[in-house]
């Protein structure tokens, strides 16, 4: 048996790998060796820790000391006063993991895991994701060996059930109840699917979990298979994530090996597979029918539902369908009992839900909370406020297909149904947060421009309708917007909503109606005004020169390439605003600070 | 083809490698190994404690290192913190030592007064 006394480890998420950890494990390796004391210190490459905005994260146990944004030239320093001589290295520390008598606190006394509960995230950051045996160590495929020794499938289905879990790729189905739907439907032949596409700009919690602890979803799967009576599986993961391919990869492999994937999986005569198939860069086949339809080897495009994937699925068999967060709570459901799960969270959201916290917040990264924080909790208490001081606007839930809360709800919890109420949505748990620098017509535009985009096309609602809102958008930006312009993006907002054949245009017009109904006054601003408060919008904006900095060198007029600027000595130059096109090359030559735009 | 039994076997085997990782709140032996405390010996006291705990399969014990604990001359130097209750040091640790430390002090609470700070010092 190895007989390490201290384990450091590093993680290998896409976040801190794009970071070099990759070369911090190899200099580890070397600098131990160097020492001699590789045999009693084990590097081990993790999941995602979730604090990605200081990566590359490097915790050494037994202590817990937190390293963070550690390069490969810090690496000797810690191996050589930590690891051989028990100094703790005090400035590579994360600031808020030491206390005032400069002591290590344990992770749930850093302010950024203080109101975190990691539940579908419990093995991110903690085990080797390439390594069975870790996952085992922590209770891994326990579940499963209930489930097939002594549950029947209806026990597992009102266990579910009673539990309260609910879906998390978006839509927030009771989980329970797709299972039973499933199970009871007809079928000589039955499938079990794993929505692994991500397709949220922003989100990464999915590819969290299938690079940090990619058996828990294999497990849930193969539960998921015994209940509904599926003998195979896919998980159908995006093209852009290759480190999780790699690791589901090397996952179900392992997993075969040591017979918990394939024929008679622990001496039972239950049978089970799972094969990957890889998704190509469509936003729609994170679609459930969609999804179905690229597995088949078609285009990706959704279909109208009735039948739902739970009688006729994948080549036309009764399907499960659900999320890889969704899938990762299931060992733990079955391991602890639903009361477990009901004592988390709200009345009709039970459990944790996984959140990417992104754009103007100074912890991003990946946080797990309980449902019924509230999001003034997630964005200051856990998301360690915005930086730069600087005052709140809004936060995106649910990404393209999601909506904006203003300041005025900061104090909403997070539960499927309240947010809905205030017309966002939960979504898969992109959360983006914006400040006074933000305009929010231009960010209304940023995500119809990507829902155009990914539009399939095969309803003209969707495929005309968005089309129609963005060219109404970049009027507005551009400055040419009119009266009854944002009345027009109501009406076409809510009739796409209700005519669109999936949930993408169903959900596509969300960003603009929720920024209309919390921010007129900004879409007002922008067309009877023709100003932008934020100063985002470029054509908008009006480049001016300070009559009282301007000290007349005439550098700007030379660099300016429509000769708008004029001027003489000992005389303020100035802008003839007609001409301008706003390129900004002489706010950048400027050596006086004379130039602003507005 | 792994049977349930084979499944219980790795898990426990492994976790006794990972459990180090957990935050825990336990009995923590700390070890001092500063230059004083290496070149006095301090490596085969901690790498006896490691194995030690791990031969008896003692539960909510860590086995960690520090700088230098101060008293040079007497090193090396091994602090017991057990939840509740003071600190022990002992000093002039060796390997020989740490099994009788582990089984009094560790297992039944009994501090080995011998090996502590206080008795040697008394000696002088």
């Amino acid at each position: 048996m190895e007989l390490y006394r201290s384990h450091v480890l590093v993680c290998g998420g896409t976040g801190c790998h794009s970071s070099g950890s990759a070369d911090i494990i190899g200099r580890f390796n070397s600098e131990l060796k160097e020492h001699g004391i590789e045999k009693e210190v084990k590097v081990v490459q993790t999941g995602c820790f979730g604090l990605c905005e200081v990566g590359p994260v490097v915790i050494v146990y037994p202590e817990g000391a937190f390293y963070s944004r550690i390069k490969v030239d810090d690496v000797p320093e810690i191996v050589a006063e930590h690891l051989v001589k028990g100094r703790i290295v005090k400035h590579l520390l994360y600031h808020d993991s030491i206390d005032e008598d400069e002591d290590i606190k344990s992770l749930d006394e850093v302010p950024f895991y203080q109101k975190q509960k990691r539940v579908a995230l419990r093995n991110c950051g903690v085990i080797n994701p390439e390594n069975i045996d870790e996952y085992i160590a922590f209770d891994g495929y326990k579940a499963l060996a209930k489930v097939l020794t002594e549950m029947t499938p209806e026990e597992v289905i009102e266990t579910l059930k009673a539990s309260g879990l609910r879906g998390r790729g978006g839509a927030g189905f009771p989980t329970g109840l797709k299972w039973e739907f499933t199970y009871k439907a007809n079928g000589d032949k039955k499938y079990v699917a794993c929505n692994a596409d991500e397709g949220d700009p922003g989100a990464f919690m999915d590819r969290s979990i299938l690079e940090g602890d990619p058996h828990s979803v294999i497990e849930a799967m193969t539960i998921a298979g015994y209940t509904v009576g599926a003998d195979q599986g896919y998980i159908y993961v995006r093209a852009e994530y290759p480190i999780a391919v790699k690791r589901l990869t090397i996952a179900i492999a392992q997993a075969r090996e040591y017979g918990l994937l394939g024929k008679n999986i622990l001496g039972t005569d239950f049978s089970f597979d799972l094969e990957l198939r890889l998704g190509a860069g469509a936003f729609v086949c994170g679609e459930e029918t969609a999804l179905m339809a690229s597995v088949e080897g078609y285009r990706g495009e959704p279909r109208p539902r009735p039948p739902f994937p739970a009688t006729k699925g994948l080549f036309g068999k009764p399907t499960l369908l659900n999320n890889v967060e969704t899938y990762a709570n299931i060992p733990q459901i079955i391991l602890n009992g639903p009361e477990w799960l009901q004592s988390i969270g709200t009345e009709k959201s039970k459990g944790t839900k996984v959140f990417a916290l992104g754009g103007k917040i100074n912890n991003t990264g990946l946080v797990e909370v309980p449902m019924g924080t509230t999001l003034r909790e997630i964005i200051y208490d856990v998301g360690g406020g915005i930086p730069g001081g600087k005052k709140f606007k809004a936060a995106q839930t649910g990404g393209p297909s999601g909506g904006c809360i203003p300041a005025e709800h900061l104090d909403t919890p997070i539960d499927y149904d309240s947010l809905t109420a205030i017309g966002s949505m939960m979504g898969s748990g992109g959360l983006v947060v914006m400040d006074e620098d933000n305009c929010m017509v231009d960010i209304a535009r940023f995500f119809l421009e990507f829902t155009v985009d990914e539009s399939c096309g095969k309803c003209p609602p969707c495929r005309i309708g968005t089309k129609r809102m963005l060219e109404l958008l970049n009027k507005i930006a551009e400055g040419k917007g009119e009266e009854g312009d944002i009345e027009k993006l109501i009406e076409l907002g809510e009739g796409i909503k209700m005519a669109s054949l999936c949930g993408l245009g169903q959900s596509a017009p969300n960003p603009v109606l929720s920024t209309i109904r919390y921010f007129r006054d900004e879409y007002e601003e922008h067309i009877r005004d023709k100003k932008c408060r934020a100063g985002v919008c470029q054509a908008l904006l009006q480049y001016f020169i300070l009559e009282d900095k301007c000290r007349s060198c005439g550098l700007c007029a030379k660099a300016c390439p429509a000769n708008a600027i004029s001027g003489q000595r000992k005389q303020p130059y100035v802008i003839n605003q007609e001409t301008c096109v706003k390129c900004g090359a002489c706010m950048e030559k400027c050596p006086f600070d004379a130039i602003v735009k507005r | 083809m792994k049977t349930l039994k084979e499944l219980e076997e790795i898990r426990q085997r492994t976790l006794e490698e990972v459990n180090l990782r957990k935050d825990r709140k336990g009995t923590r032996v700390v070890v001092g190994m500063a230059t004083c405390g290496i070149s006095a010996g301090a490596r085969p006291v901690l790498l006896a404690f490691v194995e030690e705990v791990k031969k008896r399969n003692l539960q909510h014990v860590t086995v960690t290192q520090t700088g230098c604990i101060g008293v040079c001359r007497l090193e090396p130097i091994v602090e017991v913190y057990m939840p509740g209750q003071e600190k022990v040091t002992y000093v002039n640790m060796t390997p020989e030592k740490v099994q009788r430390v582990v089984a009094e002090h560790l297992v039944n609470g009994q501090i080995v007064k011998e090996f502590t700070i206080g008795a040697v010092e008394k000696k002088d």
